[in-house]
């Protein structure tokens, strides 16, 4: 079977330091990668890497056998088949939250309104936010606002979704009703690469947890091996840190 | 002291007129020297030096020396030289908008620099183009940040426009000097003139304050 995702030797730096180091990976479909590690290890400009919002030096990318790194893909094209959520929301504060759901919808995929409007509904129905349609962000809580930023995300049926921390922002009651969503996501066999701090997640949801440190993968596995049975001392001293 | 009415009153038709004129070179400036600030501004903005080089140096020159050199080059050097002879009018425009677009690029840039870059990074997330993001996402926040910024510049352009009596535009500093001259009189011209500009540029910044409120 094809990889949704395929990264070989991923390298880059910010000027002298190095933040990925011959990074590989590979993300099958419908699977749920939950990627963890201390701060300053990489993984949150790995998973930017994913959708060149960080431009690596080395090594490749592709998305179900497309190289990202060749010149003649359209990264513009790609990007519209990987959802993104970041950590702080990152939603649209001069539009309404319906607006913010089907404007790529409408600008990049040129549906029309009714369909991009219907598409948009059905998502926030399923986030529990179809009441909050027609309010601006400005207005929602950081659990609301993650919620939307999702169903923002789902509105151009991604092949893959990405979650940069998208709990790590929220005061803590508010967590739960993003990881629900994301849960339920997951279920349904969306393929989804996750970068959290949340261990409880990343055990009950992710069909694999990689752990990174130094811009490396130290370790990788099934979440039950992974916490219970570490093989590195380095995941281990992590582990003992967080749970 | 005695202040003759009379004499503003014998003047106003041509303070009048002068005023007419010299709303309509600001007017005009303004348009002018807001859409050229914007490709200065973009210009300036451009990641490749080569390109952002040239757009550097020409806010540099119109920031870095006086109006009122710029004016007289213009109207006896630039305009001369492209239309064969001297038109006030022409010149005094001209100078008022390539000074306000090296300031106007400044605003256009500072405004959209000031847009968090988690908003091009959604944007672009969604599979939008560099075009579409700014169009959509970040001109749209952008430009209410700068409003206040552009009244500044409007303001200063109103009382700026001044400057072009020196080459026979006639608006309405032309005729003030021109009632001061047939009068041999101060206070009535000037304390006209500076009452003028003073209520165009008040209700500028009324109406400005009222659009940033609605937006």
């Amino acid at each position: 079977m094809q990889p949704i995702i395929e990264v070989k030797k991923l390298s880059k730096s910010f000027g002298s330091v190095t933040v990925l180091s011959e990074i590989d990976a590979r993300i099958m479909p419908q699977e749920v990668v939950v990627v963890i590690g201390p701060s300053g290890s990489g993984k949150s400009t790995f998973l930017r890497c994913l959708n060149l919002l960080e431009v690596p030096e080395h090594g490749d990318i592709s998305i179900e056998g497309q190289s990202l790194m060749d010149k003649n893909t359209n990264i513009t094209e790609m990007r519209a088949e990987v959802g993104m959520v970041f950590q702080q929301f990152n939603l649209f504060p001069h539009m309404k939250v319906l607006d913010n759901i089907t404007l790529a919808p409408l600008r990049v995929r040129k549906w029309a309104p009714d369909k991009a409007r219907a598409k948009a509904m059905e998502l926030l129905r399923k986030v529990g936010l179809e009441d909050k349609a027609n309010m601006y962000p400005a207005s929602l809580s950081g659990g609301q606002a993650q919620r939307v930023a999702i169903a923002r995300a789902l509105a151009m049926e991604p092949k893959v979704m990405l979650f940069d921390e998208p709990t790590s922002a929220l005061d803590p009651e508010m967590v739960g009703e993003v990881l629900t969503v994301m849960q339920d996501l997951a279920r349904e066999g969306m393929t989804m690469v996750v970068v959290t701090h949340e261990m409880g997640f990343a055990r009950e949801v992710g069909d694999r947890v990689i752990f990174m440190e130094g811009g490396s993968i130290v370790e990788e596995g099934p979440p039950d091996q992974l916490f219970s049975n570490p093989q590195q001392e380095r995941t281990r001293s992590f582990l003992s840190k967080v749970l | 002291m005695d202040f003759r009415f009379d004499i503003i009153i014998d003047y106003m038709p041509l303070i009048l007129r002068g005023t007419m004129l010299t709303i309509g070179i600001s007017i005009l400036s303004i348009i002018l020297g807001s859409i050229l600030g914007l490709g200065i501004g973009f210009g300036k903005m451009s990641s490749r030096w080569y390109i952002r080089w040239p757009f550097q140096s020409y806010i540099n020159f119109f920031r870095g020396t006086p109006l009122f050199v710029q004016i007289f080059i213009v109207h006896f050097g630039v305009i001369p030289a492209i239309i064969g002879r001297t038109d006030p009018f022409i010149a005094a425009i001209t100078a008022l908008s390539l000074n306000s677009a090296a300031y106007t690029a400044e605003i256009y840039r500072a405004g959209i620099q000031s847009i968090d870059k988690g908003q091009r990074e959604a944007a672009q997330s969604l599979g939008m183009t560099n075009v579409q993001a700014m169009r959509y996402v970040i001109l749209p926040q952008a430009i209410k940040r700068m409003i206040p910024a552009f009244g500044n510049e409007f303001i200063v352009l109103i009382k700026d426009s001044s400057l072009v009596a020196v080459i026979a535009a006639q608006e309405l500093m032309y005729w003030s000097q021109a009632m001061s001259g047939q009068y041999y009189r101060i206070w009535e011209p000037y304390l006209t003139a500076a009452l003028v500009y003073f209520i165009l540029t008040y209700s500028l910044s009324k109406l400005l304050n009222y659009i940033e409120r609605r937006m």
